[in-house]
This record gives structure tokens, sequence and C-alpha cells, in this order.
């Protein structure tokens, strides 16, 4: 299965909704989009990752990559993430630490911490 | 002999193929169905290193995947045929070949690094060797006596 990306706008946040497997081969259209919206003055994302998945740590460093541009704008980007196989991964390279998780895009846009 | 044998071109969308033979494979072998996503990720991470290694190097050689089923353990091996790559070296800091010491490059190992960490977190039994013609992860998981057979 392929990438799916799509994005939409909540308030002040942008949310990429993203499906499919995020790994070596199309971890680079993620990392196109996030560069994209930052470029284009989306600093607050939430990525939601209700439909993904397979994620490895190429998406990892996507996601890292991503988070180190809005902060350079001192914005922010949140997971959306329920599923236990992909927050192992998480837990496993310690970004639990790094990255705010929640349960749903509602509780991402309504963040503020 | 291995059970299965998988060579591929060192191309990023080779990798998934290279994950689904893997898991199919092991759930054949008897590997427990809740450990099957791991062995996914880990074959998957192994694979991802081996083509970035290959990438950097130049190397036109395939990646080897050895799929093997012993009568307690399925073990895969991931070959790649980068001499000497340096496992756990210091970041940014490449080998005698001259490679520029760029951002890119510091990237890439921390990305390696990441693939690494990923499967040392989720495989109990792997090992990491590195010799003159190139460097190899095993990695094996327990089976369950009887498989369902398909």
């Amino acid at each position: 299965m392929d990438l799916s990306l799509s994005t939409r706008t909540v308030g002040d946040r942008t949310v990429v909704d993203v499906g499919g497997e995020i790994d070596v081969y199309t971890a680079p259209k993620l990392r196109e989009q996030l560069v994209e919206l930052v470029n284009d003055g989306s600093y607050h994302l939430v990525v939601d990752m209700e439909r993904v998945d397979f994620l490895d740590s190429t998406g990892l460093g996507v996601l890292v990559g991503g988070l180190k541009r809005v902060r350079a704008h001192e914005g922010s980007l949140r997971l959306v993430c329920n599923q236990e196989r992909i927050l192992k991964i998480f837990r496993i390279t310690g970004l639990t630490k790094v990255f705010p998780i929640h349960t749903s895009v509602d509780e991402a846009v309504a963040a503020t911490d | 002999m291995a059970t299965v044998e998988l060579r591929f071109s060192a191309l990023p969308e080779h990798v998934r193929t290279a994950r689904l033979v893997a898991a199919a494979v092991a759930r054949r072998a008897g590997v427990d169905e809740a450990v099957l996503d791991e062995v996914r990720l880990a074959v998957g991470e192994a694979c991802s290193r081996a083509v970035g290694l290959h990438r950097s190097n130049d190397v036109a050689a395939p990646i080897t995947v050895m799929l093997i089923e012993d009568e307690k353990k399925f073990s895969i091996e991931v070959g790649d045929e980068v001499p000497g790559t340096p496992v756990g070296s210091v970041p940014g800091v490449q080998g005698a070949d001259g490679e520029p010491d760029g951002a890119e490059s510091a990237a890439d190992e921390a990305e390696d690094e990441m693939g690494l960490a990923v499967i040392s977190g989720l495989v109990d039994d792997v090992e990491v060797s590195s010799t003159e013609t190139g460097g190899v992860i095993r990695m094996s998981w327990p089976t369950v006596p009887d498989p369902v057979l398909p």
C-alpha cells in the first residue's frame, strides 16, 4: 500500500491526514508535504496517524525533521495515534518524550501547552 | 541452505517486498502471529539500512535476505556488500574513503542509528557483524511447536 496524504485547516492548525505505509520509499513524500506546509507559513501542525499501517525509522526521521522546522518558527507538531503497534515504535526510540501524542484530532487541535 | 533467499536491487521501493516476503515465510515457519509485526518492522529496518549503505557507497550489488527456518527458531539475515561498515561509530564521521562530512551524511547516519535502535529495541536475539566483504544483521525469533499449515 502506498502513502496517502491530505491536509485541512482547523482553526489555526493544519491537520495532515496520513494513511498507508511510511517507510524508506514513501517517507520522502511526507517530508515534502511537511516542508511545503512550513514554507507556506503553516507552523502549527497536527499529523493524524490513525490510518497509518506501517511506520519505520525513516518515517520517524521525517517527523523529527518536521518538528525541527516548525520549532524554528515557534510552531508545534502534534501527533494523533491510538495504534499500539505504532506507539510502540515511538516508545522504543524514546520519541514519546519528544512529540505530544494525542488520542484524537479534536484533542490535538485544542491543546495549547 | 536458507528456506527462502531473496536478492533485490538496492532501491527503496523493494524494501516493502522484502517485508512482505519475510512476514509470509515467518508466519509459515510458526512465528507467533503477535510477533509478525515486529518481524516486518525489523526486516524493513535492516533492509532500509542496507539500501542506504549501498546507495551512499555506490555499490551496485543487490541486498541479500536469507529467511531460515529451524526446528525451534526462525532467523533472518540481511546482508550488505559494503566492507567494514562502522557500527556505532561517531555520527557524521565517515570512513577512510574521503566521503565529505556534510550535514546530509550526518543526517543519514542519524537515521541509520535510529534504525539499529529500533531493531535492538524490538528483537531480543540480534547480532550485527561486519567483515571485509560486507555487513550482516542476524535476527531470530522462536517458533511455536506446531505451526498451522495453510
